[in-house]
C-alpha cells in the first residue's frame, strides 16, 4: 500500500526520473503528469506490474486550461488488490489535441474517452469507435471548453432564447 | 416502442432498434441490435437524450452549494446518496469538521434511500419480466420511505437536503420514532419478496445463465456496486475506503455465488440486492441509536465555500455503484470542473461484452440487471 | 319449449344464435372489470372505483363506449380486406365453439354426437385469424409476432387433444351433453358427486395438462411472451386500434371462457349440481356450470398477476419435451386404470 510519492519513486526507478513531475494543490490529492507519447507504455507498465496492480481506471475526465491553453486528460487508478490509488495527467496543447487511447488497456476508457472527444475535442489516437457519445452527431463546437459558445441554429431551430 | 428496418432483402442478420421509449422506468436509452434470428450478434447503445449539461452548470452557477440540487438530478431515483458524495468532497477541500450529530442523520437517510431505489430497481426488473405484482408490493414499502423524506425534508424525490458542513434543516421531532417503525415493518417483507419472486422457478429460468460477467472483465471495465458484487468481488466502497462514520457500523457485504445458475448471472446481480436491504436496515438501526438528541445541524455550515487551490477525486457507494465527483478548484468561489463519474454510465459501456449470444427476450433481463438510471447515464 | 328443439327455422336459429352472443357480451364486460378488480386486490390497490358509483362497475362500458368512437386507422399498404376480416373471423371462431356447449339440461345449442371434436376444430380457425393479422398489418414486427403467437397455440394443441382424449376414454362418446348426464348423481365414494375428475386418480393429471395447455392456447401469462408488453414486438395487434383491437380482446376472453367451460364440463361435471338432487334443475344447472367456468376464469386470472412469463423457446420446450410426453402416458395409464376397474 503506497502512496503517491512511493509510487512515483518506484516508478522513476523505472522510467526514470526525469520523465514525471510530481505537482499538488494546496489542498486535495497529488497528481503525476507524463507526457503523451510515452502513456500509453506507462499505462500498461502501471496495470501489469506486479507491485502496483493498478487494474481498474475510476475515472477519466478532460480538463480545458485556458491560461495554459491547453487540454488536459485526468486518468483515476486504483487497484482492487494492493488498495492504493494514483493520478495521472497528461496535457497538450489546444491546437494539436492528441492522446493515445487507453481504451485497449482499461475498457473503462472507452465511454469516458468518447466523452471526452466530445466535450472538449480532445482526439484519442487508437480508439474503436472514435464518434461523440452525449451531443448529437452533427453537433459543432465542444461545449465544456471554457470559451464555447453555442451554435445559432441546429438543424433549422434556434438555440438561443 | 419504435421499430425501424433497413432493407434486409437477401441478408440474413436484421438490425432493429429497442427504444429510445421503454415501458420500464429505465429511462430514454437506445439500443441498436443486430440480430441473427433471435439471437443478438452485436448490441450497440446509444445515449444522450437525457443529457442536461450537469458539468456546464456546475461551472457557471457562482457558488459551491448551489451544484447541490442540481446533483440530485443525475440520479434522481437515488437522489440523497448523489448530494451525500458531493459535500463529502468539498467537505475534504475546505477541511471541515461535521459534528456528530449531522454524520449520524446523513447515514440514516442515505441507507434509507438506498433501500428506496433498491426497492425500484427490483420491482422494475419484475415488472420487465411480466411479474406484475412484486412492482406494486415494492412500491407500496418505498411510499413509506418517501412520507418519511417528505416529513424531514420537505421533498419525495428530489431533496436538496445536504449543505456543505451540515444539513439544510433539523429533522422533525418523530424521525426516530418513524424509522424504527419502518424498519420494523419492512423486515418481514423482505421473506414475501423472497417468497413471490426470487426463487420462483420461472423468474430464476429468465435470469440464471444469462448476461454472465466473469470478474476479470467487471474489473478491467471498473464495475462496481451491486453488478461487481454480483460477479463475486467483495467490495464496498463503505468497507474498502470508509467515509462518513461507516466503520463505526457492523454490516456484511452480500456477495453473489452462482446459488442457481453462473457466478456473475443476471440472478446473482439481483438477489446482492435483495440482501443489501437487509444489511441496510441493520445500519439503520445501528445509527438510530447512536444518534446524539443534542446538536445544531447548521453550525459547521460555512458562510462563504472558497477552497483553497487543488483538486480532489472523492467516491462514495451510491446504490448503482462507486459515484465519484471529481472537484478542480482555483480559488474562486466558482468551481473550475466539477466531473461526475457515474456508476450507470459505466456498466451501460459493459453491455455489449456481456450480450453477445443473448436472445431478444434476455436483452431486457440483462438490462434490467444492472439497474441503470439513464439520468445518471446522461447527466 | 319447442323452440329450443332441433328445427332449422329462422327464428330458431336466430334464438340459438343469439343466447351465446349474449351470454359471451355480458361476461365479457363484467371479465374485463373482475380482471382489472382481482389485479387490483392481488397487488394491494383498489382497482376502478369512480365510473358507475360502486366499486366501479361501469368501466368496462365506458372502455367500450370509448373504444367504439375511436378513429379507424389501417396502415397504408396492409391488405385491406384481409386486416379488416382478421378480428371478426377470430371472434367468430371462439363463437362458434360455443354452439355445442351445454349450457344446462335444458339448452344446448346443437346437439351433435361428434361435439368436442367439431369444438376443437373451429377453435383452430384462431390460429388462422392470427396469422392473417399479422401478415395483413404490413408489418414484420406484428408478421413475427404472428408467427410466435400461431406456433405457440398450434403446438399446445397437442396437449389440450391429448388430455380431451383421455376423458373421452372414460366416458366412451365425444356428445359433450351426454358426458355431462354421465356424470350426474352422487355415487363417488359414498357422498362425492361423481364428477370425472373423482372418478379416476389420473384424470387429475389429465386435469393439470389441460390447464396448464389452455393457458397457452389463450395467451395468458406465464405464456404470453408474444403480447407482452415489455417484449420487443408488440404481437399481432400492433396495428389495430378502436373497435378492431377491442374485437381481438373479446375474443380473446370469449376463448378464455370457452376453454373454462370446456373444463368444466369435461372434468367437473357440467350442470350437474355438487348436492346431488338440492339446488338442480335446469336453471339451477345453468348457474353452477357458468359457476364452474368463472371460477376456472377466475384461476387463470390469479395466475396472470402472480407469475412472471416465459421465454418463447422455454414455452415450446415446456410443451413438447415435458406436456406432450406426460399427456400421452397419461393416457395410456387412464385406459388402464378403466379396464381394471
Amino acid at each position: 500500500m503506497k502512496n503517491t510519492e512511493e509510487l512515483f519513486e518506484y516508478l522513476a526507478t523505472h522510467f526514470g526520473e526525469d520523465l514525471f513531475t510530481i505537482e499538488g494543490g494546496d489542498i486535495g490529492e497529488k497528481w503525476i503528469t507524463i507526457p503523451a507519447e510515452r502513456l500509453k507504455e506507462v499505462a500498461k507498465f502501471l496495470r501489469d506490474d506486479d507491485s502496483l496492480l493498478l487494474d481498474m481506471l475510476m475515472c477519466l475526465s478532460g480538463v480545458h486550461y485556458p491560461d495554459d491553453n491547453e487540454l488536459g486528460v485526468t486518468y483515476h487508478t486504483h487497484s482492487t488488490e494492493n488498495s492504493h490509488k494514483l493520478t495521472f495527467k497528461v496535457r497538450v496543447s489546444v491546437d494539436n489535441p492528441v492522446v493515445p487511447s487507453l481504451e485497449s488497456i482499461w475498457k473503462t476508457a472507452d465511454w469516458h474517452e468518447r466523452e471526452a472527444y466530445d466535450m472538449f475535442g480532445i482526439i484519442f489516437e487508437g480508439h474503436p469507435n472514435h464518434t461523440r457519445i452525449l451531443c448529437p452527431d452533427d453537433w459543432e463546437g465542444y461545449p465544456l471548453r471554457k470559451d464555447y459558445v453555442p451554435q445559432e441554429f441546429y438543424q433549422g431551430i434556434t438555440t438561443r432564447e | 416502442m419504435t421499430t425501424d428496418t433497413e432493407n434486409t432483402i437477401g441478408k440474413r442478420e436484421m438490425t432493429i432498434n429497442m427504444g429510445p421509449q421503454h415501458p420500464s422506468t429505465h429511462g430514454v436509452l437506445r439500443l441498436e441490435l443486430v440480430l441473427d434470428g433471435e439471437i443478438i450478434n452485436k448490441v450497440t447503445p446509444f445515449i444522450g437524450y437525457l443529457h442536461r449539461c450537469f458539468e456546464k452548470y456546475a461551472e457557471e452557477v457562482k457558488d459551491y452549494s448551489k451544484v447541490i440540487p442540481y446533483t440530485d438530478r443525475m440520479d434522481y431515483v437515488s437522489a440523497i446518496n448523489q448530494e451525500h458524495g458531493y459535500v463529502l468532497g468539498i467537505e475534504r477541500m475546505l477541511e471541515i469538521e461535521v459534528p456528530d450529530r449531522v454524520e449520524h442523520i446523513r447515514v440514516i437517510v442515505a441507507e434509507l434511500q438506498r433501500i428506496a431505489s433498491h426497492l425500484l430497481g427490483i420491482g422494475a426488473f419484475g415488472l420487465d419480466l411480466g411479474a406484475f405484482t412484486p412492482f406494486l408490493y415494492c412500491f407500496t414499502e418505498r411510499e413509506k420511505i418517501l412520507d418519511i423524506f417528505e416529513r424531514t425534508t420537505g421533498a419525495r424525490l428530489l431533496y436538496n437536503y445536504m449543505a456543505v458542513g451540515g444539513l439544510m434543516r433539523d429533522v422533525h421531532d418523530d424521525f426516530k420514532k418513524d424509522t424504527t417503525e419502518f424498519v420494523k415493518t419492512f423486515r418481514p417483507k423482505i421473506k414475501e419478496l423472497n417468497d413471490l419472486l426470487s426463487y420462483n422457478e420461472i423468474f430464476i429460468k429468465r435470469t440464471a445463465n444469462i448476461g454472465v460477467l466473469p470478474e476479470k472483465v467487471a474489473i478491467n471495465y471498473a464495475a462496481s456496486g451491486p453488478v461487481l458484487r454480483g460477479s463475486g468481488v467483495k467490495w464496498d466502497l463503505r468497507k474498502n475506503d470508509p467515509y462518513s462514520i461507516y466503520d463505526r457500523f457492523d454490516f456484511d457485504i452480500p456477495v453473489g455465488t452462482g446459488e442457481v445458475g453462473t457466478l456473475g448471472d443476471c440472478w446473482d446481480r439481483y438477489i446482492v440486492r435483495v440482501r443489501e436491504l437487509e444489511q441496510s436496515l441493520r445500519i439503520i438501526e445501528q445509527a438510530v441509536e447512536a444518534m446524539p438528541d443534542e446538536g445544531d445541524v447548521m453550525e459547521a455550515i460555512p458562510k462563504r465555500i472558497r477552497p483553497k487551490e487543488g483538486e480532489l477525486y472523492v467516491r462514495t457507494e451510491s446504490p448503482r455503484g462507486e459515484l465519484g465527483y471529481y472537484i478542480i478548484s482555483d480559488k474562486s468561489a466558482n468551481p473550475f470542473r466539477i466531473k461526475a463519474r457515474t456508476p450507470s454510465f459505466v456498466h451501460l459501456s459493459m453491455l455489449p461484452a456481456i450480450s453477445t449470444g443473448a436472445l431478444i427476450a434476455d436483452m431486457v433481463s440483462i438490462v434490467g440487471s444492472i439497474d441503470i438510471v439513464l439520468g445518471e447515464v446522461d447527466r | 319449449m319447442n323452440l329450443f328443439a332441433n328445427i332449422t327455422s329462422l327464428p330458431s336459429i336466430l334464438l340459438h344464435a343469439a343466447i351465446p352472443l349474449t351470454i359471451i357480451l355480458v361476461y365479457a364486460l363484467v371479465a374485463i372489470w373482475g380482471e382489472r378488480k382481482i389485479a387490483g386486490f392481488i397487488q394491494d390497490r383498489l382497482g376502478p372505483m369512480r365510473v358507475g358509483g360502486f366499486h366501479g362497475w361501469a368501466q368496462s362500458i365506458a372502455d367500450l363506449l370509448k373504444l367504439i368512437q375511436k378513429e379507424d386507422i389501417i396502415p397504408t399498404d396492409a391488405s385491406k380486406f384481409l386486416f379488416k376480416f382478421a378480428p371478426f373471423m377470430m371472434f367468430a371462431a371462439s363463437y362458434a365453439a360455443f354452439a355445442v356447449i351445454p349450457f344446462s339440461s335444458g339448452y344446448i345449442g346443437s346437439n351433435i354426437n361428434i361435439g368436442v371434436f367439431y369444438l376443437l376444430a373451429v377453435t383452430s380457425l384462431l390460429t388462422l385469424s392470427i396469422i392473417m393479422a399479422g401478415w395483413a398489418s404490413n408489418n414484420k414486427w406484428s408478421l413475427l409476432g404472428g408467427m410466435r403467437s400461431a406456433a405457440q397455440m398450434v403446438s399446445y394443441e397437442v396437449p389440450t387433444i391429448a388430455t380431451v382424449l383421455t376423458v373421452i376414454v372414460v366416458t366412451g362418446s365425444l356428445n359433450l351433453m351426454t358426458v355431462t348426464e354421465m356424470q350426474a348423481g352422487n355415487d363417488t365414494l359414498g357422498f362425492l358427486p361423481n364428477w370425472l375428475i373423482l372418478q379416476n386418480p389420473f384424470l387429475i393429471v389429465a386435469f393439470i395438462i389441460f390447464f396448464i395447455s389452455i393457458l397457452a392456447e389463450s395467451h395468458r401469462v406465464p405464456f404470453d411472451l408474444p403480447e407482452s408488453e415489455s417484449e420487443l414486438v408488440a404481437g399481432y395487434q400492433t396495428e389495430y386500434s378502436g373497435m378492431r383491437w377491442a374485437m381481438f380482446m373479446l375474443a380473446e376472453y370469449a376463448d378464455m371462457l370457452l376453454l373454462s367451460l370446456l373444463g368444466a364440463v369435461l372434468f367437473f361435471g357440467g350442470w350437474n349440481s355438487p348436492f346431488g338432487e338440492f339446488m338442480s334443475g335446469p336453471t339451477w344447472g345453468f348457474f353452477w356450470f357458468m359457476l364452474k367456468g368463472l371460477l376456472l376464469v377466475f384461476v387463470m386470472m390469479w395466475i396472470r398477476w402472480t407469475l412472471p412469463r416465459y421465454r418463447v423457446d422455454q414455452l415450446m420446450h415446456i410443451c413438447w419435451s415435458i406436456l406432450i410426453p406426460l399427456s400421452f402416458i397419461n393416457l395410456v395409464f387412464v385406459a388402464l386404470w378403466e379396464l381394471i376397474f
